[in-house]
C-alpha cells in the first residue's frame, strides 16, 4: 500500500448500499459541512460549496425532473465540460433511480445527436455552447429528447425550447427512488462515432465494487482535494472525480480551462492532492519541467541533479513522500506541496515518463483500464516502483492470459463483479466481448514473475492515441470512399505486424489498384487530400500496395482478420510500409 | 471596430505564422484542426495567443465545439 494510508479515512461502508444513489446520499449527510465542491475559472473562484450546499442544489433538479416525469430506469445525458452542475446533476439522476449517459463533451454536434438517440436519453443536461452547436447541426430535426436544462446560458440567448439551469422553482421534496445492485447505473460509450456505437452498460455494482478496490489504494478523505481535468464522461475521472471523493467527504476542484499555465496555478492554489491526466497532458507537463531544470544555472543544476540521484536511491524500494518533499522541496512546493499521485488514464503511458516524476517523488499511478471493465484492472501497488508494468489486478479482479504463445503472451480476459453488464442493443458484440462470463480485453499481455502485468499491444483493430481517444479503423474509412483504387482497407499498423508494444500506434491504407494502374503521384495527393479531412488523431500514416482481392464475406464485407493475416504473411512490415 | 471580415483575416494571419503554415492556404470555413494539424492542446495555445491579440478572454467552455476559423472569429468578434 503506498503511503497514502490515512488514519482519517472515514469512508462509508459501501457493502451496505444496494446504488450509487442510496452511497451517496448516506455520504452527502455525513459530510454536510465539508467542503465538497470549488470550481475555478482560470484564477477565479466561481465558488465553493458543502455537502449541504451541494444537496439543496441537486434535490430541486431531481424534484424538477421526476415532475416531468423522469422515473426508476429513465436515461438522463450529460454533455458538459468539468464544472460543478455536473455531478450535481448526476446526483439528481441517480436519486431519481435513472440511468446516466455520460457523454464526451469533445464529440461533435451530430455525434453527440447520434449517441443521444443511440441510448434513447429523455432528459439532456448540456452547457449553452455546446447545445447552440447541437441545435445548429443538420440532425438536429431528428432529436428526440424531452427535456433539455442548459447551463451558461447568455441572458437574450434562443435556447429552442430548452430550460435554463436557474429557472426551475420547485415546490416540495423529491421521492429517493431505490435501486439493486444489479439495475443499470451508467451507459458509457467507449466509441462509437463511426457506424457502431459501443455504449457500456454499467451497473451499480460494477461502480461500488470498484470504488471498495481503487480507494483501498488511493483513499480519499475530508480535506482531500482532487483536480478534475480529466472529463467527468470518462470512467476515472467519473470514479477518481465524483464518486470515490463523494463517499469519503473529500472535495473536487473543478478547473474551467485547460489551459496548462492555469493548470499548473492550480496545484498550489488549492493544494491538490490528486490529479488524473492524460498521457498527452502529462507529457506537456513533463516538458515544462523539463525545461525549467535545463535553464538552471550551472551549480544549481548541479546540486538539482545530485538531489535527484539521492531521492532516486532511497525510493527505490518504495515511495517516501515526505523524504521526497524534503529533498526536492522546490519541485513539490510547484506543485503545492499536497500532491499524492496523479493518476493516467485513457491511453498507454510511457514507462520513461512515469519514471521522471517518480524520480522527482511524484507518483504516477499508472495502471490498466478499459470502460467495459469498469475504471481499472491493474494498477501499481509501488512497492516496489516498476514503470515497466501496468501493475498487478486489483482487489476483487481476476486477470488470465487466454492462449499463451511460448513466451508467455496472449490475450487478457477479466472476470470482476466491475465487467459491464452488456454493450447496449448490440447482443451480438456482447457475446463477442463476454466469453463464458470474461471479458476479452483485445490487448496482448503476459504476467511477470511478481505477478505484474506487462502490455504487448493488442488482438483488436484500433488504436489509442495519447489524447486517450480510441479510434476504430472501421470508422474512418468513410474518408476514403470514392478513392480511385480497385479497394482499400485501413488497419492499426500493429494489427496487422504485431509490434508488441503499446506506444507509436498508427494507422494505415492498404490499396489494392487497379489493373495496370500504377501508384501516382496524383494518387498520393488524393489521399493526402482525404486524410486531412480527417482529424489529426484519425489520420493515416502510410499505406501498402497489396496486389491480391481482398478476402470477403458472402455479403461483400472485407474479412479483416483473413487480410491482415495474408498481409502479415507475404509483405515485411519495414520493406512495404511506405510514409504517406 | 475592427469587421468580423478584419477579424477572420487577423485570426488567419495568426494562425499561419504560429504554425507555419502559408497563408494561402487558410479560408475562413476551414477546419482549423484539420488545417493546421493541431491537437487540443496546440488549439489552447493558439486561443491565448488570440486573447493577447485582440485583448479579450475567451473561456474555453465557449469554443468548445467551435472548429472552424469564422465561427471562432465570430466569438472573439462578440466580446470586442
Amino acid at each position: 500500500m503506498p503511503q497514502n494510508s490515512n488514519p482519517q479515512v472515514v469512508m462509508i461502508d459501501l457493502s451496505k448500499h444496494q446504488s450509487l444513489g442510496s452511497a451517496l446520499r448516506e455520504a452527502i449527510d455525513k459530510f454536510a459541512d465539508e467542503t465538497c465542491l470549488i470550481e475555478a475559472d482560470r484564477e477565479r473562484e466561481n465558488h465553493r460549496m458543502t455537502y449541504r450546499e451541494f444537496k439543496e442544489t441537486a434535490l430541486p433538479l431531481a424534484k424538477f425532473l421526476q415532475d416531468r416525469g423522469f422515473k426508476a430506469g429513465s436515461r438522463a445525458a450529460i454533455i458538459m465540460t468539468n464544472q460543478s452542475r455536473w455531478p450535481i446533476s448526476a446526483y439528481a439522476v441517480f436519486y431519481s433511480g435513472g440511468v446516466l449517459v455520460p457523454l464526451d463533451y469533445k464529440l461533435t454536434a451530430s455525434e453527440h445527436l447520434a449517441l443521444l438517440a443511440h441510448s434513447r436519453s429523455e432528459v439532456l443536461v448540456t452547457e449553452y455552447h455546446l447545445w447552440r452547436a447541437i441545435t445548429q447541426s443538420e440532425e438536429f430535426k431528428e432529436f428526440n429528447v424531452g427535456t433539455v436544462i442548459v447551463t451558461d446560458a447568455p441572458a437574450n440567448a434562443e435556447l429552442h425550447g430548452a430550460i435554463r439551469w436557474e429557472e426551475p422553482d420547485v415546490e416540495g421534496e423529491p421521492v429517493f427512488v431505490p435501486r439493486k445492485r444489479s439495475e443499470f447505473a451508467c451507459i458509457v460509450y467507449s466509441s462509437g462515432t463511426g457506424g457502431r456505437p459501443k455504449g457500456c452498460v454499467m451497473t451499480h455494482e460494477n461502480y461500488l465494487e470498484q470504488c471498495v478496490s481503487l480507494t483501498s489504494l488511493y483513499p480519499f478523505w475530508p480535506g482531500v482535494r482532487y483536480l478534475s481535468i480529466l472529463p467527468t464522461n470518462h470512467a476515472i475521472d467519473f470514479m477518481v472525480g465524483f464518486i470515490g471523493p463523494f463517499v469519503c467527504g473529500a472535495t473536487v476542484v473543478h478547473l474551467r480551462t485547460l489551459r496548462p499555465e492555469f493548470v499548473r496555478e492550480a496545484f498550489p492554489r488549492y493544494q491538490i492532492t490528486y490529479v488524473a491526466l492524460v498521457p498527452l497532458i502529462l507529457k506537456n507537463l513533463q516538458a515544462g519541467l523539463q525545461q525549467r531544470f535545463d535553464e538552471l544555472p550551472p551549480l544549481k543544476r548541479f546540486v538539482f541533479d545530485r538531489l535527484l540521484a539521492v531521492n532516486r536511491a532511497l525510493t527505490k524500494k518504495r515511495p517516501k513522500l515526505e523524504l521526497s518533499r524534503k529533498l526536492l522541496k522546490q519541485v513539490h512546493e510547484a506543485f503545492g506541496g499536497e500532491l499524492r499521485a496523479i493518476f493516467t488514464g485513457g491511453a498507454f503511458s510511457d514507462p520513461q515518463m512515469i519514471r521522471f516524476f517518480y524520480d522527482l517523488g511524484i507518483q504516477v499511478a499508472n495502471g490498466y483500464g478499459l470502460t467495459e471493465a469498469g475504471t481499472a484492472i491493474t494498477l501499481n501497488d509501488l512497492n516496489p516502483f516498476r514503470a515497466d508494468t501496468v501493475g498487478k489486478p486489483l482487489p476483487g479482479m481476476e486477470v488470465k492470459i487466454v492462449n499463451p504463445d511460448a513466451d508467455g503472451i496472449g490475450q487478457v480476459a477479466v472476470r470482476s463483479n466491475t465487467v459491464m453488464s452488456h454493450y447496449l442493443d448490440d447482443p451480438e458484440l456482447t457475446f463477442e466481448t463476454i466469453v463464458d462470463g470474461w471479458l476479452m480485453t483485445g490487448d496482448l499481455g503476459r504476467f511477470d514473475s511478481m505477478g505484474h502485468l506487462q502490455l504487448f499491444g493488442r488482438v483488436k483493430n484500433m488504436i489509442v492515441t495519447e489524447e486517450g481517444k480510441n479510434v476504430y479503423p472501421e470508422d474512418i474509412e468513410k474518408a476514403f470512399e470514392g478513392l480511385p483504387v480497385k479497394e482499400f482497407c485501413v488497419f492499426a499498423a500493429n494489427y496487422v505486424w504485431p509490434e508488441r508494444s503499446m506506444l507509436g500506434e498508427k494507422l494505415i491504407i492498404v490499396l489494392r489498384l487497379n489493373e495496370g494502374q500504377e501508384f501516382s503521384e496524383e494518387l498520393r495527393q488524393e489521399l493526402i487530400k482525404r486524410n486531412n479531412r480527417l482529424l489529426n488523431f484519425k489520420r493515416v500514416s502510410g499505406y501498402v500496395l497489396w496486389d491480391e482481392d481482398f478476402p470477403r464475406t458472402a455479403s461483400m464485407k472485407i474479412k479483416r482478420f483473413a487480410l491482415a493475416d495474408e498481409i502479415r504473411q507475404k509483405l515485411d512490415r519495414q520493406a512495404a510500409l511506405k510514409e504517406l | 471596430m475592427r469587421t468580423t471580415e478584419q477579424t477572420i483575416d487577423e485570426i488567419l494571419n495568426l494562425a499561419a505564422t504560429h504554425f507555419k503554415v502559408a497563408r494561402v492556404e487558410l479560408s475562413p470555413d476551414d477546419d482549423l484542426f484539420k488545417k493546421l494539424g493541431i491537437d487540443s492542446l496546440q488549439a489552447l495555445e493558439l486561443l491565448t495567443r488570440l486573447e493577447n491579440h485582440f485583448n479579450v478572454e475567451l473561456p474555453d467552455y465557449e469554443v468548445q465545439g467551435v472548429t472552424d476559423f469564422r465561427t471562432l472569429a465570430e466569438r472573439i468578434q462578440s466580446r470586442l
